[in-house]
């Protein structure tokens, strides 16, 4: 790893920062290299589509991205702050501050209502309960799901469970949003919502976003789309 | 929401499971309660009397009466100072319920027992009335006795010389206990040992089941113990002396060793709640890894998890746990009241402490292994299923 290099940004307004990062799986005896030096920088404000052929290291690349994991080599920086270095507990930390995650099968809590859901992250933070509800009702308003507020996930549809958990994402004000799949798991007219309501969240609150999709329609609503193959980049299209 | 929220709704997200797991917490508690107590009550029922007394029976087993010609030798050792006896009547009231009932001499008795308080006239009535009988006031009250009335008593070893069984007392006293220890005990009842030797079929007169020696001085009392069993040492009436307290602790472990039999139930139905409450947690556990992952990928730390799935363990003990106690405390009452104090199941302050340290021993022991398995879980590897 080139950990001991100073710290430099490709892009003075990189938001994301990825420079000769490498991955390597150990499945039992075989060391699978998923990524390969990859170098590149999203800038802040940025909405990137990540594509690529199932196995080409597109979700292990946003899992890093995210601090979900950590590269074998080479550096990451988001917002600033070398990620690669964190341990567990301190990119459990910094995850809560500054990511937030959607995911394809929406992974809300069955138990608890949409509200619910949206709230958890919050328990991470010292927001008194009143404040943490006001900011629930903010972000429920945000993904238009004010009135269903008190829905068990069972109680809303695919759409509504996929604007709940964009919601538990938006509510902590993360800089970053990273969307596995977002829309895999829903038919397209609600692909198309979702994929808009990203859209607006991106311009109009300038979060940057990255999102993994195998769906070229998805990567329209992108400003930029990085294709992936065999742990590599390919281009990047505008 | 709140953490706490959180645990508690997860616990219930399978309600049948969790409400029949509870059930099981509860029972097994309940159970616990209960069987602690009755060991307190086995254990801890010699501890109010002092040292001050020798209990004297056949070496062989004090249903082996012993002759009533022993009486002056013991008198006669050093350190002794006054010298009851006793003899196990097996009363029973009414159809089949059972009374712990003596013969004895009222004089002696009194003396050597200066712990049961009745007043001066009843005591003298006792020792004037050979059919007299006097009752503890427990005894008394659970069965409205008072005092002038003619108390029907059945003996399930000694009929009368007509052949009956059925023998009728005059009840001329009711004791108490001089302090609440000996208040408690108040459950039992004592007839004129003259009446019981010249009215009984068997003939059994002149033998005694016990003495009790009060001893001057209670320092003395392993060397009197050794003296009197030297004493009648091979003669037809070998004796077995030791202290009221050991007495006591020997008598009710002619049932078996309380303790052991006790501690033994209790392992086996909390080896069993350890299964039923571990399988419990980890499949609750083991069907939610995603949600754990999520929760890791949000931000809560690996310690957090761990805490969370602790929690839940210990919601489920703690709750099932208290309500069987309180279960057992009222069940324990209810006996108590039911058998008219004659069963002190108390759940008392240390049956409770003890049940609190086994609650959390349990939600560890139930808790730590799939918490520590949610603990480790890798959030890639969970959210990919791998």
């Amino acid at each position: 790893m080139s950990n001991s290099q100073p710290e430099s940004n490709l892009m003075p307004e990189s938001m994301v920062e990825v420079r000769n990062v490498t991955k390597v799986y150990e499945r039992g005896r075989q060391q699978i290299e998923v990524l390969h030096g990859l170098t590149f920088a999203i800038p802040r404000g940025d909405f990137v589509a990540l594509m690529g052929p199932s196995g080409s290291g597109k979700t292990t690349l946003l899992n890093l991205i995210g601090g979900l994991d950590q590269p074998t080599s080479g550096e990451i920086t988001v917002g600033g702050r070398r990620i690669d270095r964190l341990s567990s507990g301190q990119l459990a930390n910094w995850r809560a501050q500054n990511v937030g995650f959607v995911f394809q099968f929406y992974n809300l809590m069955p138990v608890l209502t949409a509200e619910g859901n949206v709230e958890l992250p919050l328990l991470l933070t010292r927001l008194s309960g009143a404040q943490r509800r006001r900011n629930v009702a903010v972000a429920l308003e945000i993904v238009g799901l004010a009135d269903r507020a008190k829905h068990k996930p069972k109680e809303l549809s695919g759409g509504q469970e996929q604007r709940v958990a964009i919601a538990r994402a938006l509510v902590s004000d993360p800089q970053l949003l990273v969307c596995d799949e977002p829309t895999g798991d829903l038919d397209r007219k609600t692909a198309d919502e979702i994929l808009g309501l990203l859209q607006v969240l991106n311009r109009e609150h300038g979060k940057t976003i990255v999102i993994v999709t195998h769906d070229p329609k998805a990567a329209e609503f992108a400003r930029r789309t990085l294709h992936l193959e065999k742990g590599q980049l390919l281009e990047q299209a505008a | 929401m709140t953490r706490s929220g959180f645990v508690i709704a997860n616990l219930f997200r399978r309600r049948t499971r969790t409400v029949l797991t509870l059930l099981s917490v509860i029972m097994a508690f309940l159970l616990f309660g209960l069987l602690q107590s009755v060991n307190t009550i086995f254990n801890a029922g010699a501890d109010f009397v002092g040292a001050t007394r020798l209990f004297v029976q056949a070496r062989v087993s004090f249903t082996s009466p012993l002759p009533i010609s022993m009486l002056p030798r013991l008198e006669s050792i050093p350190g002794v100072a006054r010298v009851a006896y006793q003899t196990w009547f097996g009363g029973v009231w009414q159809e089949n319920t059972p009374l712990i009932m003596f013969s004895l001499d009222p004089q002696r008795y009194r003396d050597v027992y200066p712990e049961w308080v009745m007043p001066e006239s009843q005591w003298q009535d006792f020792i004037r009335t050979r059919t007299g009988m006097i009752a503890g006031k427990q005894l008394a009250d659970q069965y409205g006795w008072k005092v002038g009335q003619k108390i029907p008593i059945n003996s399930n070893i000694y009929p009368q010389k007509n052949g009956s069984k059925a023998w009728i007392f005059d009840l001329v006293g009711i004791f108490d206990g001089k302090d609440d220890e000996w208040k408690k005990r108040t459950n039992l009842a004592f007839i004129q040992q003259d009446y019981f030797d010249e009215a009984n079929q068997f003939g059994v007169k002149g033998r005694e089941n016990f003495f009790i020696l009060k001893l001057s001085d209670s320092n003395q009392a392993a060397q009197v113990a050794r003296t009197v069993d030297a004493m009648f040492e091979n003669s037809p009436d070998e004796t077995k002396t030791q202290t009221e307290k050991d007495f006591n602790i020997s008598f009710v472990r002619q049932i078996g060793d309380i303790g052991l039999i006790v501690r033994w139930i209790l392992f086996a139905v909390f080896f069993t709640l350890l299964l039923v409450v571990g399988n419990t947690m980890a499949q609750s556990v083991r069907e939610r890894i995603p949600e754990l992952a999520v929760l890791k990928t949000l931000g809560f730390s690996d310690g957090s998890v761990l805490g969370f799935v602790l929690a839940e363990s210990f919601v489920l003990c703690l709750g099932g746990g208290l309500i069987g106690l309180l279960l057992a405390s009222i069940a324990g009452a209810m006996v108590a009241k039911g058998t008219g104090g004659r069963f002190q199941l108390t759940v008392d302050y240390r049956v409770w402490l003890l049940g609190i340290a086994a609650i959390v021993l349990m939600s560890l022991a139930v808790g730590l292994l799939p918490g520590l398995r949610a603990r480790r879980l890798k959030i890639v590897d969970a959210l990919a299923g791998r």
